[in-house]
C-alpha cells in the first residue's frame, strides 16, 4: 500500500464462529463474565472506522526486546532467546503498517511479574515482560525475548498453560482491535488447555501458533519464530478509488 | 465465513488477568516502562476545544460484583465531531485531543475513570447525524472476545432519541444500558456483562 493511502471502508462482517463462544464453562472465568445476549450487528459509521494510529516515534530504543528492557546495564533475561516475527495483514492480504503491537509474557519459569501472580517460580530480576513495537510499511514486525515457560493456573483442576505471548493488536479502525495469544510449535499442552481449546476451529488455532524458523535464526545467538497475525479486511475502498482517481 | 476474504481473521483469546503487565505497565508496577506514562493514559494532550468532562463507572459480573481487573478503552471524536485518525476525511481533528484512552479498573473498587471531552456529533453510514457517543472496548480475564459497546450520554435526550443504533436496538430498558448519567464532573456508567439489564454489546 502506497503511503498516504487511507483505508476507509466499512470492514467485513466478523466471522463469529472462528472465534471463541463468550460462554465456555471449560474456561471456568468465562462464566459470570459472558454475554447472554446475542451481540448486536449494525452499518459501520466512522466511529468504527476510523481508530487511533501510532508512529515509530512512540517507541523506546529497547521497547522491542524484552531480553534487556527491564534488565540491569549489561544483564540480560534468563531463557531461551528468541526472536518472534511476522506479518500484520488484513483478510485481503493488505500490510496493515504503523499499527501498534503489544506483547506480555511469563519469564523462562512460567512467572509473571504481576502482584496477582502467586506462583512458585521465581521471578527473573531481569525480566519484565512488557514489549512493543510498531509495524513497517509491509506490516512486518520483529521483537527479540526469551521463550516463556508453561505454567499451572486455577481452573479447578490440573491445567497448565502452553508456552504462550500474549498480543495486542491495533489495525487502522478501532473495530480490528484484537487482543490474542501465540502459541509454540510442537507444544504438547496446546491439545490440552481450557483456553486454547475455546476455539472450536483446529486451522484457527494453527494460525496462533508460531513455526520454528531456521532461516531467521541468528546463528549462536537466538532462534526464530514465526507469527503472522490477520486483522478484518475492509468491504469497500471507496476513498481510495476516489483519491486515484484525483 | 468470510464472502471477500483471502484470509481469516487471527481467531481471539482471552486477555488474562496479567494484561496489565503489556498494556499497562506501570499501572502494574513494572517502573520506568515507556517512560513511565501508560499507553492512553492522557487523551487530552494540549489546549483543547470543547468541554472537559469525567467519565467513570465499573464493569460488573452476572453476580453483580465489579470486575477488577479489567481493562477499558475508548475511542471518540473530539468536540467538533472529527476522529484522530487517517480514515477521517473530513478534516483535520483537533490536535490537542487524541481520542483514544486506556484505563485499568481499579484493582480494589473496580472503578474506571477517563478525563476526556465530550465528543461532537458523528455522521451514520446513511449521512444522518448520530447522538454523541464514546466507543468502549473491554477485555479481561473470563471475556474470549473484546466486548464492544457504546457509551451515550444522558442529558443529550433529543440526539438520542433520533440516534440511528438507538433507534435499531429499540427497546428503551436496554438502550438505557448504553446511556451514562450525569455527574457534578462528566458522566457515570455501570457496563453489566451478564444478567438483569445486561449492557448492550456490539458487533462492530
Ligand atoms: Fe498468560
Amino acid at each position: 500500500m502506497a503511503k498516504g493511502k487511507v483505508q476507509s471502508g466499512a470492514f467485513n462482517p466478523r466471522d463469529l464462529a472462528r472465534h471463541p463462544s463468550p460462554l465456555t464453562p471449560s474456561y471456568r472465568s468465562s462464566v459470570l463474565r459472558a454475554p447472554a445476549h446475542a451481540r448486536i450487528s449494525f452499518e459501520n459509521s466512522l466511529s468504527e472506522i476510523t481508530g487511533p494510529v501510532f508512529g515509530q516515534g512512540l517507541l523506546g530504543p529497547a521497547d522491542n526486546d524484552l531480553t534487556i528492557n527491564y534488565a540491569q546495564p549489561g544483564q540480560s533475561a534468563i531463557g531461551e532467546r528468541i526472536i518472534v516475527h511476522g506479518r500484520l495483514l488484513d483478510e485481503d492480504a493488505r500490510p496493515v503498517s504503523s499499527a501498534l503491537l503489544e506483547f506480555w509474557q511469563a519469564n523462562a519459569g512460567g512467572r509473571y511479574r504481576h502482584k496477582n501472580d502467586g506462583y512458585v517460580a521465581p521471578l527473573d530480576p531481569n525480566f519484565g515482560g512488557c514489549g512493543r513495537t510498531v509495524t513497517a510499511q509491509d506490516g512486518s514486525y520483529s521483537f527479540r525475548t526469551i521463550r516463556p515457560g508453561p505454567y499451572p493456573w486455577p481452573n479447578g483442576g490440573n491445567d497448565w498453560r502452553p508456552a504462550h505471548i500474549h498480543f495486542s493488536v491495533f489495525g487502522d479502525g478501532f473495530a480490528q482491535r484484537l487482543i490474542t495469544q501465540m502459541y509454540f510449535q510442537g507444544d504438547p499442552h496446546i491439545q490440552l488447555c481450557p483456553i486454547v481449546q475455546t476455539i472450536k476451529d483446529p486451522d484457527a488455532i494453527d494460525q496462533l501458533t508460531a513455526q520454528l524458523d531456521m532461516d531467521n535464526t541468528v546463528p549462536m545467538d537466538a532462534i526464530a519464530y514465526r507469527f503472522d497475525i490477520v486483522l478484518r479486511g475492509r468491504r469497500s475502498t471507496l476513498f481510495e478509488n476516489r483519491l486515484e482517481g484525483n | 465465513m468470510t464472502e471477500t476474504g483471502k484470509l481469516k481473521e487471527s481467531a481471539s483469546q482471552t486477555a488474562g488477568p496479567y494484561v496489565h503487565i503489556g498494556c499497562v505497565p506501570s499501572f502494574a508496577g513494572l517502573t520506568g516502562m515507556y517512560g513511565g506514562r501508560d499507553p492512553g493514559a492522557e487523551m487530552v494532550t494540549a489546549e483543547a476545544r470543547g468541554a472537559r468532562i469525567v467519565v467513570e463507572g465499573r464493569v460488573l459480573d452476572g453476580e453483580g460484583a465489579p470486575v477488577r481487573d479489567a481493562l477499558i478503552e475508548i475511542w471518540q471524536a473530539d468536540a467538533q465531531g472529527l476522529y484522530h485518525s487517517p480514515a477521517e476525511t473530513r478534516g483535520a481533528a483537533d490536535p490537542g485531543f487524541t481520542g483514544w484512552g486506556r484505563q485499568p479498573s481499579d484493582a480494589k473498587t473496580g472503578q474506571f475513570r477517563f478525563e476526556t471531552l465530550k465528543p461532537g456529533q458523528v455522521p451514520w453510514a446513511g449521512g444522518q447525524m448520530q447522538a454523541p457517543h464514546i466507543s468502549v472496548w473491554i477485555v479481561a480475564r473470563g471475556i474470549n472476545l473484546g466486548l464492544s459497546t457504546r457509551i451515550y450520554f444522558s442529558d443529550e435526550a433529543e440526539a438520542n432519541a433520533t440516534d440511528p443504533l438507538l433507534q435499531q436496538i429499540g427497546d428503551p430498558a436496554r438502550v438505557a444500558t448504553m446511556i451514562a448519567d450525569k455527574t457534578a464532573q462528566g458522566y457515570s456508567i455501570e457496563i453489566r456483562l451478564q444478567g438483569e439489564n445486561e449492557t448492550v454489546f456490539l458487533d462492530v
